[in-house]
C-alpha cells in the first residue's frame, strides 16, 4: 500500500471533508459506513449522501483524509477524497431554486384553482370580483417569482436572435396574466390567472426533473473519478520525499513513482528498469521494458518499481495535456447539438404565433372588436402553450436515466440519451474496452491445489496489478490462501514467504528480459513454475457485437495496439479493424467518418481516445476507464459486460420512442383545442382541463418506461 | 357572505403553512438525498438491542 494522498492541509483545515464512496449499495451499507466512521477518534458526524453516492465527513482538523479512507476500507468500501466539491455545490444550488419556485407555483395554484372553481360554479357580481382581485394578489406576485427561469433563459435566447420553448410560454404566461388583470379592473367575466400559474407549474416540474438528472449524473461521474494520480513523490536535495501536485511538479524535478502508481510527469527513467503498462496512453496491451535513459509519459502506470524519473515536460507541456486540448478542440461540436424540445420550438413558436395573430386579425374582420378579439387570441396563446411539449422531454429522459443508472449505466449529459439513440455504428478502442484492460491469469488451472493457495496467499498482500489480477481470478476460483509468515515484497522482484522451512516467491521470472507478462511461481528448490497473464476479452463482448449488428449498427475496432495484439482480437469478434493508431488519427477517422453521414458511437477508455470520444457523435466509457475518458464520454457504464453499450443503446431508442409519442399527444390535443380556442369558444375552464388532462397523459406514458428500461437492462 | 370572510383566509394560511413547511424542509436539505431517504427507514437504529434479541430467540428455539 504505497499509494500516497494528497497533503491533507487543504481539506483538513475546515474540518470537512467529502468521500466518493461508488461501492454502496442499500441501506446496510449507510447504516455501517455511519456508524463505523462515527467511532472514528476526530469524528464530529459523518452523514452518507447516497443519491450522490458520497459520505460527508466533518471532522477535526488533525484527522487526515487517509486515516478515513483506511477506516473506509477496513469497512469494505472503497473511498477517494473528493478534491473539488464547487461543481456539486452549484448544482444543488440551482436545483434548489427550481424546488422553491415549484412550491410556490403549487401553493399559488392549488389556491387560485380553489377560486376559479366558485366562479365557474356560479359566483356573480361582487364576489366573482372579489375572486377575481384575490387571485390576481396571489397570481401576479408568482408569476414574477417562479416565471423567472422561463423568462431569463427566453430573453437571453431573444438577445442572440434564436428562439426556443421559453419564448412561447413567457409571452404566453405574460399576455395571459396582463389580460386578466385587465379583465379583473374592469369586472370581465373571464380571468385566466389559474391557466398561467398552472402552466408555470407544470413546466416547473419538467424543469426541475431536468436539473435533478443532471445534477445527478453529474455527481454519479465525479464519484467514479479518482483523485489519487494527480501527483508525484518528489525527492528533494536532501534525499528526502515530498508529495508534490502534478500542476506543481518543476521540470528537472526527480519523481519517485512506486510500483503501480502512475506517472504524473514526463521525464526520463534515471535509475531502475521497469516494465511499464502504457494502455492508457497507446492502448498497448503488452507492458513494455524500460531502460535508464528512455522517456517516459505522465498517464503511464508503472509495474515494477520503484523507479526515478526526472521530469523534463511538466503541465502543459506533457503529452497529456496535448491530448486534453485536442478534445476539447473536438468536443466543440458538442455545444452545437440542438436538442429534440428546442427543435421542436423552432417550428412550434412562429406557428402559435401567426395562428394567435390570424385569430384577433380574423375576429377583427369579423367584426367582434378589439377587445374581444384580443381575448380569443390570448386564449390560442394559453391553449397552445407548450405545457405538455415542456414536460414531453424531461420526464421520459428522467425516467429512462434513472433506469439505466440503476442497472449500470451513468448517463453524464443530457442530450446524451438523444444522440445515442441515433447513433447509427459504433468504433470500440481494443484495450480496456473489448478487453477488459487488466491482466487476467490464463490456464491457471494447470497449479495444482497447493500451488494455488500457495500465490493466492502472496499475490494477496500485494498491490501490484499483476499480484491483483492473480489474487482475483484465484479468489474468484474459491482457493483458500495457504497461510505464511514473513511475507515481504522485494521492489522490482516480487513477494515472499515462508512455508514452514520452504521460502515461497512469487514474481518476475528470472532471466526474461522481454516485457512480456508472467509471473514465476518457486517454492522451495522446485523448479519455477511461470503463470502467463494477459488482458483477455470482455466476457460477452462477442454477444455485444452481435446484439449491436441486430440493432443495425455495425461494430469497427480501433486502437492504438500494433497488428499482432489487434488482429487476433478481431479475428475472435469478427469485426475489421484499424491498428496502430495514433490519437490524431483516431480522431481524424471518427471526423472522417462524421464528414461521410455516420453518426459514430466511440467507445472507448484510455487518454488516447479522448480526443476520439469528443469528436464522435455520442461516446461511452467503462468506469474502469482513466479520468481524462471518463470526462469525455456521454455515458460510463459499470461492470465487466460489454452488454451495457447494447443496453443502453436499446435504452436510449425506447426513449426517443416515447418523447416522440409524447410530443404526437400533445400536438393531437392540440389539434382538437386550437379550433375551440379560434371559434372563441375556450373559456378558463376549458384550457384548465384540458391543460391538466395532456399533462397527466404525457407523464403517464413517459413511466412506462421504468418497466421498459428495467427490462432491458436485465 | 360571511363564511367567505372567515373560510378564505383560513384556506390561505393552511396553504402558506404547507408552503413554508416546504421551504424550511428544502432549505435544511430535506430533499438533497431522496434515494437515501427510502433506504434510511430500513435501517435498525438499536441494532444492539435487536441483535440481543434476536439471538435469544434463536437460542430459545434450539433448547
Amino acid at each position: 500500500m504505497t499509494a500516497p494522498f494528497p497533503p491533507p492541509g487543504e481539506s483538513a483545515a475546515c474540518g470537512e471533508t467529502r468521500l466518493a464512496v461508488p461501492g454502496m449499495r442499500c441501506a446496510g451499507c449507510i447504516a455501517k459506513i455511519e456508524s463505523g466512521l462515527a467511532v472514528l477518534d476526530g469524528v464530529v458526524s459523518a452523514r452518507v449522501d447516497f443519491t450522490a453516492k458520497q459520505v460527508r465527513l466533518v471532522h477535526r482538523p488533525d484527522l487526515e483524509p487517509p486515516a478515513i479512507v483506511d477506516a473506509l476500507s477496513a469497512l469494505g468500501f472503497d473511498a477517494h477524497v473528493l478534491v473539488t466539491p464547487l461543481t456539486i455545490v452549484d448544482d444543488s444550488a440551482e436545483q434548489r431554486r427550481l424546488l422553491s419556485a415549484l412550491g410556490v407555483a403549487a401553493f399559488a395554484a392549488m389556491n387560485i384553482m380553489l377560486l376559479s372553481v366558485s366562479v365557474w360554479s356560479g359566483a356573480a357580481g361582487g364576489n366573482r370580483a372579489m375572486f377575481h382581485w384575490l387571485s390576481a394578489a396571489i397570481a401576479i406576485p408568482t408569476v414574477i417569482w417562479s416565471g423567472r427561469p422561463f423568462f431569463g433563459s427566453a430573453w437571453r435566447a431573444l438577445r442572440h436572435g434564436r428562439t426556443n420553448m421559453d419564448v412561447p410560454i413567457s409571452i404566453g404566461v405574460s399576455l395571459a396574466t396582463a389580460m386578466s388583470l385587465y379583465e379583473t379592473v374592469t369586472g370581465g367575466e373571464h380571468a385566466w390567472f389559474d391557466g398561467a400559474v398552472m402552466l408555470l407549474f407544470f413546466l416547473l416540474g419538467g424543469r426541475v426533473l431536468d436539473a435533478m438528472m443532471r445534477g445527478r449524473a453529474r455527481q454519479g461521474a465525479l464519484a467514479l473519478m479518482q483523485a489519487s494520480a494527480s501527483g508525484a513523490n518528489v525527492i528533494d536535495a536532501a534525499g528526502i520525499g515530498h508529495w508534490v501536485r502534478a500542476e506543481e511538479i518543476q521540470p528537472g524535478a526527480r519523481m519517485l513513482v512506486a510500483a503501480g502508481e502512475r506517472i504524473a510527469a514526463d521525464g526520463i527513467l534515471e535509475s531502475g528498469a521497469c516494465r511499464i503498462d502504457r494502455s492508457m496512453m497507446t492502448g498497448e496491451a503488452v507492458p513494455v521494458t524500460m531502460a535508464v535513459g528512455d522517456e517516459l509519459l505522465a498517464g503511464m502506470l508503472n509495474l515494477d518499481g520503484p523507479i526515478i524519473i526526472v521530469a523534463n515536460r511538466v503541465g502543459e507541456d506533457r503529452a497529456i495535456a496535448g491530448l486534453a486540448r485536442a478534445m476539447q478542440d473536438a468536443g466543440q461540436h458538442r455545444s452545437r447539438y440542438v436538442r429534440i424540445a428546442d427543435r421542436a420550438a423552432k417550428l412550434y413558436a412562429p406557428a402559435v404565433h401567426t395562428l394567435a395573430a390570424a385569430s384577433f386579425i380574423g375576429w377583427m374582420i369579423a367584426g367582434a372588436g378589439v377587445h374581444q378579439s384580443l381575448l380569443i387570441a390570448i386564449a390560442v396563446l394559453i391553449i397552445t402553450c407548450p405545457c405538455a411539449l415542456g414536460l414531453a422531454v424531461p420526464v421520459a429522459q428522467v425516467v429512462a436515466s434513472g433506469a439505466l443508472m440503476r442497472a449500470g449505466v451513468l448517463v453524464k449529459d443530457g442530450s446524451a440519451l438523444e444522440r445515442l439513440a441515433s447513433a447509427s455504428r459504433v468504433v470500440f478502442d481494443k484495450t480496456g474496452t473489448v478487453t477488459l484492460g487488466r491482466m487476467v491469469p490464463i490456464a491457471i488451472d494447470r497449479l495444482d491445489r497447493r500451488q494455488q493457495s500457495l500465490a493466492l496467499a502472496l499475490a494477496q498482500a500485494s498491490a501490484h496489478p499483476l499480484s491483483r489480477g492473480l489474487a482475483a481470478a484465484l479468489r474468484a476460483m474459491g482457493v483458500a490462501p495457504a497461510t505464511l509468515h514473513d511475507i515481504s515484497e522485494v521492489a522490482g522482484q516480487g513477494m515472499c514467504g515462508h512455508d514452514g522451512a520452504a521460502t515461497v516467491r512469487l514474481g518476475r521470472p528470472s532471466g526474461s528480459s522481454d516485457g512480456g507478462t508472467a509471473v514465476a511461481l518457486t517454492i522451495g528448490n522446485e523448479p519455477p513454475t511461470l503463470i502467463a497473464m494477459a488482458d483477455v476479452l470482455r466476457p460477452d463482448a462477442a454477444a455485444a457485437l452481435a446484439r449491436l449488428r441486430q440493432m443495425g449498427m455495425e461494430s469497427m475496432l480501433l486502437s492504438g495496439d500494433n497488428e499482432a495484439g489487434v488482429a487476433p482480437i478481431a479475428r475472435a469478434l469478427a469485426i475489421t479493424a484499424v491498428s496502430a493508431a495514433r490519437p490524431e488519427e483516431k480522431l481524424a477517422l471518427i471526423q472522417n467518418m462524421s464528414a461521410a453521414g455516420d453518426r459514430v458511437l466511440m467507445v472507448g477508455d484510455g487518454l488516447n481516445d479522448g480526443p476520439a470520444l469528443a469528436a464522435a457523435h455520442v461516446s461511452m466509457a467503462p468506469s474502469s476507464a482513466s479520468d481524462v475518458g471518463q470526462q469525455a464520454a456521454d455515458l460510463v457504464f459499470m461492470g465487466d459486460s460489454l452488454l451495457s453499450v447494447p443496453r443502453a443503446v436499446m435504452a436510449a431508442r425506447r426513449t426517443m420512442r416515447v418523447v416522440k409519442q409524447n410530443m404526437a399527444l400533445a400536438i393531437g390535443y392540440n389539434i382538437i383545442a386550437v379550433p375551440l380556442a379560434i371559434a372563441g369558444l375556450a373559456t378558463p375552464l376549458i384550457a384548465a382541463v384540458a391543460m391538466s388532462l395532456s399533462s397527466l397523459i404525457v407523464v403517464g406514458n413517459s413511466l412506462r418506461l421504468i418497466r421498459a428500461t428495467s427490462g432491458v437492462a436485465r | 357572505m360571511t363564511g367567505l370572510t372567515l373560510l378564505i383566509p383560513v384556506a390561505l394560511g393552511l396553504g402558506l403553512l404547507g408552503l413554508f413547511a416546504f421551504q424550511w424542509a428544502l432549505r435544511s436539505g430535506q430533499f438533497d438525498d431522496l434515494d437515501g431517504a427510502a433506504l434510511r427507514i430500513l435501517i435498525d437504529e438499536d441494532e444492539d438491542e435487536a441483535g440481543a434479541a434476536a439471538d435469544s430467540a434463536t437460542a430459545g428455539e434450539q433448547s
